[in-house]
């Protein structure tokens, strides 16, 4: 039985494509089974961040409207044996998602795979609600600002009330905070939310800050996963994160602005 | 009108003579009865509004009352409604009546309400003072003729019902659960914007935050042991021994029976601190723990 894990916000362009890219291939690479779903029907941004836009054939509706089946549809990542990818259709309304449809093939795809990683569009309308109505896990994205914290805790609300687990009265969905864009110059000068700050109105289990960084868009740019970036701060955040929700216990990096250049460190000391 | 009595009582006397008298008393129609009608006209204030939206005229109300609390105090206030604009956003009524109530004011009646507003009125039990009525009110036999059904400006004195309509919150509608037989309902997760809990009946319990956008009410008692940042509305039946208990008040509405307070009212000592809010001769009052 596969786990689902949703990525979700509320929000919109807080970073849910750029997680649940990162997310899936960091599991893959982990040996584990996984599939990501990009739900955001109409928009079609995942199989583009993950660099495979152009050996989309079917989609995630022909599969639900039985014009497909799943192994005509799921794309193989080439870097990674393990990962596979259902795109959205680009041409479709969102009504075909049809929680019946949504619900078999989460089904036929929960026997074979470990994750199945929903990548959910943003608003509470039908599209968040499909992605996340069927979830064990969620990621809650959240960028370190008002409003984005807001729409985060509507969120909250929404899977915890609205969820099939909620509904059946089955354990709760797990909850998990991934704070994003986050920039420790602009919280240290009060222009932007403290992770702390965050942390007081969710309450929740924090999985990671990733921070700000040039290397996401470059990463999408090439089509490449950010968590492939080992160089890049962001990429190794990503890469705790992963460990962190596989339940290793990784300190939080990237929390505050970089610390001057060793040669001034050593000659202040 | 159906009113035999009425008819009766009416048709007993001179509408010319009491005309001229207009604040002379009519005993009942032999002058024995257990009661006496009288007449008497009152300067109230008024409150006419210019603006729909009430969270400005809270704002501004506040104030003023602020300057003077003893004058608001159990005083009798109609609203009047005739300067709004015709086509402008309908009032929140419930809410007005709501804030009025916490400052101290007694809301009875409106007056210049068009249809859906008097119907609105109506449902809180409110008298509608119209323009014409007010005038004929001079007249006694006019006055015995309206004393029932409708009500007459003799019911001011009467203190309101607290009301069974609360502030209706923008957000989907409560499941309203039993309290459970021990009178009582316990939350232990965070209470989420947009959530809203009602515990029927008895006492809310959270032991968890309350994010801004939640909605806590119960018919009885709210406890909340950790940051109360949404609504809190006890006594929803109109319980006004209802109390809000709580360990860090920074809600943006609390209410009792009613009577309620938006954030904007609440003084700045008071907030991050434990407190509890009960209600004070009517009055919504917020003291430390
Ligand atoms: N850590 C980061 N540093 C810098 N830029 C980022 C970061 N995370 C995301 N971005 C940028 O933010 C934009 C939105 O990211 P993304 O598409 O992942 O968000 P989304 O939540 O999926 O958006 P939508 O709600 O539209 O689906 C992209 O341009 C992406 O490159
Ligand atoms: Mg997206």
């Amino acid at each position: 039985m596969a786990r689902i894990i949703v990525i979700t916000s509320g929000k919109g362009g807080v970073g849910k494509t750029t997680t649940a890219a990162a997310l899936s291939m960091g599991l893959a690479q982990r040996g584990k089974r996984t599939v990501v779903i990009d739900f955001d029907v109409g928009l079609r941004n995942l199989d583009l961040i993950m660099g495979c836009e152009r050996r989309v054939v079917y989609d995630f509706i022909n599969v639900i409207n039985g014009e497909a089946n799943l192994n005509q549809a799921l794309i193989r990542d080439k870097r990674c044996d393990s990962l596979y990818v259902l795109p959205a259709s680009q041409t479709r309304d969102k009504d075909a998602l049809s929680k019946e449809g949504v619900e078999r093939v989460l089904g036929d795809l929960s026997d074979n795979y470990d994750f199945i990683v929903c990548d959910s569009p943003a608003g509470i309308e039908h599209g968040a609600n499909m992605a996340m109505y069927f979830a064990d896990d969620a990621i809650v994205v959240t960028n370190p600002e008002v409003s984005s914290v807001r729409d985060s805790d509507r969120m909250l609300g929404i899977l915890s009330s609205r969820s099939k687990r909620a509904e059946e009265s089955l354990e709760p969905i797990r909850e998990y905070l991934l704070l994003t864009r986050y920039d420790p110059m602009r919280v240290a000068n009060g222009e932007m939310l403290s992770v702390d700050d965050v942390q007081e109105i969710l309450s929740l289990k924090l999985l990671g800050v990733v921070p700000e960084s040039k290397a996401v868009l470059n990463a999408s740019n090439a089509g490449i996963p950010v968590i492939l970036d080992r160089e890049s701060d962001a990429g190794q955040a990503y890469g705790d994160m992963v460990s962190r929700y596989l339940g290793d216990d990784v300190p939080h990096r990237f929390l505050h602005p970089e610390k001057k250049g060793l040669l001034s460190r050593i000659f202040k000391g | 009108m159906p009113n035999t009595a009425g008819d009766q009582q009416r048709s007993s006397l001179n509408p010319n003579d009491m005309a001229e008298k207009p604040t002379s008393s009519i005993t009942d129609a032999d002058g024995a009865g257990p009661f006496e009608l009288k007449a008497a006209s009152f300067t109230l204030p008024i409150i006419r509004l210019l603006d729909n939206d009430i969270e400005t005229v809270a704002l501004r109300l506040g104030a003023r009352v602020e300057k003077a609390p003893d004058f608001f105090r159990n005083t009798p206030v109609v609203i009047d409604l005739s300067d709004l604009a015709e086509n402008a956003e309908p009032v929140a009524l419930p809410q007005l009546v709501g804030v009025l109530r916490g400052y101290g004011m007694i809301p009875f009646g409106v007056r210049g309400a068009n249809a859906d507003q008097a119907a609105a009125a109506e449902a809180l039990e409110m008298a509608i003072l119209r323009d014409s009525y007010v005038r004929r009110t001079r007249q006694l036999g006019e006055l015995v003729a309206d004393m029932d059904p409708e009500p007459a400006p003799t019911t001011v004195s009467k203190t309101p019902k607290a009301p069974d309509k609360a502030p209706q919150p923008p957000t989907e509608p409560a499941q309203p659960r039993a309290a459970g037989q021990s009178g009582f309902m316990l939350i232990t997760k965070p209470v989420r914007s947009g959530q809203r809990i009602y515990a029927a009946g008895g006492d809310l319990s959270i032991i968890a935050p309350v994010s801004s956008g939640a909605e806590l009410m119960a018919d009885g008692n709210i406890h909340v042991y950790g940051p109360l940042r949404g609504r809190a509305l006890a006594g929803m039946s109109g319980n006004m021994e209802a109390r809000i208990f709580c360990h860090d008040l920074q809600a943006e509405l609390i209410s009792i029976a009613g009577h309620y307070r938006v954030s904007e009212g609440i003084p700045n000592e008071l907030r991050g601190v434990p407190v509890q809010i009960f209600l004070d001769q009517k009055i919504l009052r917020i003291e430390k723990l």
